[in-house]
C-alpha cells in the first residue's frame, strides 16, 4: 500500500494540462477551434455564394431592392379589415398592417377557443361515462388525422353550399346563416358603453389586487379574507351602475333580410368561419390530448388523497389535480399555440386576407419577393417569440420550487 | 401455521354471479348511468348520436347515387341523378369517375400501373421499417434501394419504360415522395444539428444550430414554400433552375430537419449521463462515442415521437397545394373543378380525408403500441 503513495498518478505530481492551446492535433481545444473555423467558413461561403447570385440576378432583372414599395398605393381590395382601408387611397404598408391585424385576430380568437374546447374535451375524455369518453376519443382521432388544409377546404366548401341570402336560415332570432356568411346583430356603440368597459377593466385590476392582498394575508395569518364581495362590486355593480347612470343605452342593430343582401348588422364572412372552425377543431384535438395526458401524469395518490379529505370530484379536479397537471401541460400547450399562430397562415388557401395572403398578392404585383418573404418571416418570428416568452414566463411562475 | 393455511381455504360453491355485478345491465349501470349527471349526459349524447348518425347514413348510403349513366351525345357522364339527389343524398359517382385522377394526378393514363406499383412499394417500405426485426443497419440499404426503384418507376426512360417528365407526376405518389424522401434526407441533417446544439466545446457551431432551429421553428411552412417557389430562382446562378417539386422538397427537408432535430435532442438529453461518461472512459473518439454508444440508444428512445413527427409531415406536405404542386389534395381540388362535378366537392374531400386518415391513424396506433412496449421495462 505504501508504494502507491509514490505513484505519480495518485499523488498528482503529474503536470496538470496547461491553459494555453498547444499546436498539436491531439489537443482537443485546438481541434475544436479548427473545426469551428472550418464549419463557420463553409457556411459563410455558402451564404456569400447565394447572396452574390441573388445580387447578380436582381441586377440582371433590374429589380430594385428595398421597402419603398410599402409607400405606394396598393389597389388590393381587402374584404375584411379591422382598421379603415380603401384600396384606391391606402398604401401597401396599410394593406400589410391590415393583414397583420387579421392574422393577430385569428391567432388570439383561435388560441382562446382551442384552449376552451381542448380542455373541455380533454377532461371529458377521462369521464366515467363510457359513451362520453369514447366520443371524445373518436373526435380527437378523426380531427387530428386529417390535414388542416383539407379541414379548411372542406368546411369552406360546406359553408358555400348553404342556401343563398334569399333563403337564409335563421339560427336564432337575429342570427342568419347563408352562403355569404353569418349575420349577427350589432350593438350600437355609445359613450356609455366605453365608460362601462373602462369601469370593468378597472374592476378587474382591483379584483386582482384584492386577490393578491388576500393571499398575502393568508400567508401571514392563515385566514383568507373574502374576495368575492369586492369582485362582485368591482366587476358587476360598478360597470352596470356606470352604464345605468349614463342612461342605460341599449340598441341592437338587427340584420334585416333583403332580396340579395342584408341591411344592417355585422357579418362574419364564410372565409373567417371556415378558418376558425378548421383551425379550432384541428388544434383542439391536439390540445385535448395534451390536457388528457397532463391529468393522467398526476399520480393517482393525489386523487385518493383528495378523496380521503372528502372532496367532490369537481373540487379535486380544480383544486388538486389541474394545478399539478398544468406543469406538464404548459410546455406542449405552448407549441400548440405556436401551431395556431403559424397555421393561421393557411388562410391564404381559402381567401381570407391574412398577412401571407396580402403579402403574397403584394409580391405578385410588385415583384419584391425577398422583401415580402422577409416581412412575413419577421412578423411570424415576432409572434412566435412573444408567445414563447410569455409561456416560458408563465411556466417558470408555475414551476415546482425544489430545494 | 401450514395446517392453518390449508384448512382455512374453503372451495367456494360455483354460484351464478349476482345480476347487478356482471353482465351488460350491470356494465351499463357502472359505465353509463352511475349518477344522475352521467345518465343525463348519456341520454343527451345518445339522442344526438342517433339523430345525426341516422341522417349521415341516410345521406351517405341509403339515398346516395353511386353511378351515373354516360350521356351518349357528349361521351361524358351525366350528373342529372346527382343533382336531383343534392342535399338529401351523396353523389359517390364523382369518386367513381375521378378516382384514378385523384390518386395519380396527370400521370399518363396508360402508365398509371407504374404509379400504382410505387404506392405498393411505399407501403411495403413503411411496413418493413415498422417491424422491429428489421431495425438494423441494413434497413438504410433497403431504403436507398426502394427509393431508387421508386424514382426509376416514376421517371422511366430506362428498361423500356416510357419517360414521364416530372410535371406530369401527381396525386398520392407525390404526397408520399415529399414526405418519405423528405424524412430520409432530413434525418441525417437532424442528427447533425441535434449533436451540434448539444455540443459543449464548439460554441460557434452550437450558436449556428440554435439560430437555424429557432428561426425555422418560428415561421410557418408556407413562408418557406413561398421562399422555395419565388426566391429560390434568385439564389441560383444564371441558367440553373431546379424544378418546382425539387425546390419544394428542399424547403420541406429544411423544415423537417428542425423538428426532427428537436425530437432527437430530447432523446440525447434523456440518456443517462453515465453512458456518456462510460464512452469517454473507454477512450472513444467523439464520433465513435456517438455512433456506437449514444445514438443507437437515444434514437431507439425517440422512435415513438419520431413517428408522430412523421405523421405531422405527412399532413403538412398538403401545403404544397398553395404553391401549385400536384399532390393528393391538389388533385382532389382540381378534380372537383370539373364543371360537371363542381357541386360535389364534399364527397371528394371526405374521400381524401379517409385516405389521409388511414395513413395517419395506422401510424399513430403503431407509435402508441411502441410506446407501450418501450415503457414495459420501467413500469411496475
Amino acid at each position: 500500500m505504501s508504494s502507491t503513495s509514490t505513484d505519480p498518478r495518485v499523488t498528482g505530481t503529474r503536470k496538470a494540462p496547461g491553459k494555453g492551446v498547444t499546436l498539436s492535433w491531439s489537443d482537443p481545444r485546438l481541434r475544436a477551434i479548427v473545426w469551428q473555423v472550418v464549419i463557420v467558413g463553409l457556411i459563410g461561403a455558402g451564404i456569400w455564394y447565394l447572396v452574390s447570385n441573388t445580387a447578380a440576378n436582381l441586377e440582371q432583372r433590374r429589380i430594385a431592392t428595398g421597402f419603398d414599395f410599402l409607400g405606394t398605393v396598393a389597389g388590393i381590395p381587402i374584404g375584411e379589415h379591422l382598421v379603415p382601408y380603401d384600396p384606391s387611397v391606402n398604401t401597401y404598408g396599410r394593406a400589410v398592417l391590415v393583414g397583420i391585424l387579421n392574422t393577430l385576430m385569428v391567432t388570439v380568437v383561435g388560441v382562446v377557443l382551442v384552449t376552451l374546447l381542448g380542455t373541455a374535451i380533454g377532461i371529458a375524455s377521462l369521464s366515467d361515462n363510457w359513451l362520453l369518453s369514447r366520443l371524445c376519443a373518436v373526435f380527437v382521432e378523426v380531427m387530428r388525422d386529417v390535414p388542416l388544409l383539407l379541414h379548411l377546404l372542406f368546411w369552406y366548401a360546406l359553408l358555400l353550399t348553404l342556401p343563398p341570402v334569399r333563403e337564409a336560415m335563421m339560427v336564432l332570432p337575429g342570427l342568419f346563416l347563408s352562403n355569404s356568411g353569418l349575420k349577427v346583430p350589432l350593438l350600437v356603440w355609445e359613450p356609455a358603453h366605453s365608460f362601462s368597459m373602462l369601469a370593468l377593466v378597472a374592476g378587474a385590476i382591483a379584483t386582482w389586487l384584492t386577490g393578491r392582498r388576500a393571499t398575502r394575508i393568508q400567508h401571514a395569518t392563515g385566514v383568507r379574507p373574502k374576495v368575492w364581495p369586492v369582485a362582485v362590486v368591482a366587476l358587476v355593480v360598478v360597470p352596470v351602475g356606470v352604464w345605468a347612470l349614463l342612461g342605460a343605452p341599449f340598441t341592437l342593430e338587427m340584420p334585416v333580410k333583403g332580396r340579395f343582401r342584408f341591411a344592417g348588422g355585422g357579418l362574419i364572412s364564410p372565409e373567417f368561419m371556415a378558418l376558425m372552425i378548421g383551425l379550432v377543431l384541428y388544434h383542439a384535438a391536439f390540445a385535448a390530448e395534451i390536457v388528457r395526458s397532463g391529468i393522467l401524469a398526476v399520480p393517482s395518490g393525489q386523487w385518493e388523497a383528495g378523496g380521503a379529505l372528502g372532496l367532490r370530484r369537481g373540487t379535486m379536479l380544480r383544486q388538486i389535480v389541474l394545478p399539478q397537471a398544468l406543469r406538464v401541460i404548459i410546455p406542449p400547450m405552448t407549441s400548440t399555440y405556436l401551431g395556431v399562430a403559424k397555421n393561421s397562415s393557411l388562410a391564404v388557401a381559402i381567401g381570407y386576407p391574412d398577412l401571407v395572403s396580402i403579402v403574397g398578392t403584394t409580391l405578385n404585383q410588385t415583384g419584391q419577393a425577398i422583401e415580402g418573404i422577409a416581412l412575413i418571416m419577421a412578423v411570424y418570428l415576432t409572434i412566435s417569440l412573444s408567445i414563447s416568452l410569455f409561456m416560458n414566463w408563465y411556466n417558470a411562475r408555475l414551476a415546482l420550487v425544489e430545494r | 401455521m401450514s395446517t392453518a393455511t390449508t384448512t382455512h381455504i374453503s372451495v367456494p360453491g360455483r354460484e351464478q354471479p349476482p345480476m347487478l355485478v356482471a353482465g351488460p345491465v350491470a356494465w351499463a349501470r357502472a359505465n353509463l348511468f352511475n349518477s344522475i349527471g352521467s345518465s343525463l349526459v348519456t341520454l343527451a349524447l345518445a339522442y344526438f348520436l342517433l339523430k345525426y348518425a341516422a341522417s349521415f347514413i341516410d345521406w351517405a348510403f341509403l339515398k346516395s347515387v353511386w353511378t351515373v349513366p354516360m350521356d351518349p351525345a357528349t361521351g361524358k357522364l351525366d350528373p342529372t341523378a346527382c343533382r336531383a339527389a343534392k342535399g338529401t343524398g351523396a353523389c359517390w359517382a364523382v369518386i367513381w369517375d375521378k378516382y384514378r385522377f385523384i390518386l395519380f394526378g396527370r400521370y399518363p393514363f396508360e402508365e398509371q400501373w407504374r404509379a400504382a406499383i410505387v404506392l405498393v412499394l411505399f407501403i411495403g417500405l413503411f411496413v418493413t421499417s415498422a417491424m422491429r426485426r428489421f431495425w438494423r443497419r441494413e434497413l438504410a440499404l433497403i431504403w436507398v434501394a426502394t427509393l431508387t426503384a421508386i424514382f426509376v418507376l416514376m421517371w422511366g426512360g430506362v428498361f423500356g419504360l416510357r419517360y414521364v417528365p416530372q410535371d406530369e407526376w401527381g396525386g398520392l405518389p407525390i404526397t408520399l415522395i415529399l414526405s418519405t424522401f423528405g424524412l430520409a434526407c432530413a434525418f441525417p441533417i437532424a442528427v447533425l444539428v441535434a449533436l451540434g446544439r448539444r455540443s459543449t466545446n464548439l460554441p460557434a457551431v452550437k450558436l449556428l444550430c440554435v439560430i437555424y432551429i429557432e428561426v425555422i421553428r418560428g415561421v410557418p411552412l408556407i413562408s418557406l414554400l413561398f421562399m422555395a417557389s419565388v426566391m429560390f430562382p434568385l439564389f441560383m446562378p444564371e441558367g440553373l433552375n431546379p424544378d418546382k417539386l425539387l425546390r419544394a422538397q428542399v424547403a420541406i427537408i429544411l423544415f423537417a430537419a428542425v423538428y426532427l432535430a428537436e425530437v432527437i435532442r430530447g432523446g440525447l438529453q434523456a440518456l443517462p449521463k453515465g453512458q456518456y461518461e462510460a464512452a469517454d472512459a473507454l477512450g472513444l473518439s467523439y464520433w465513435k462515442k456517438m455512433g456506437l454508444i449514444i445514438l443507437p440508444q437515444a434514437l431507439r428512445l425517440v422512435i415513438p415521437p419520431l413517428v408522430n413527427t412523421f405523421i405531422g409531415f405527412f399532413k403538412d406536405t398538403s401545403l404544397v397545394l398553395i404553391i401549385g404542386i400536384f399532390d393528393l389534395l391538389t388533385s382532389g381540388k382540381v378534380a372537383v373543378a370539373d364543371p360537371i362535378w363542381q357541386a360535389f366537392s364534399t364527397e371528394v374531400y371526405i374521400m381524401l380525408g379517409l385516405i389521409y386518415f388511414c395513413f395517419c391513424f395506422s401510424m399513430s396506433r403503431y407509435s402508441r403500441g411502441l410506446e407501450r412496449e418501450f415503457s414495459k421495462s420501467v413500469r411496475r
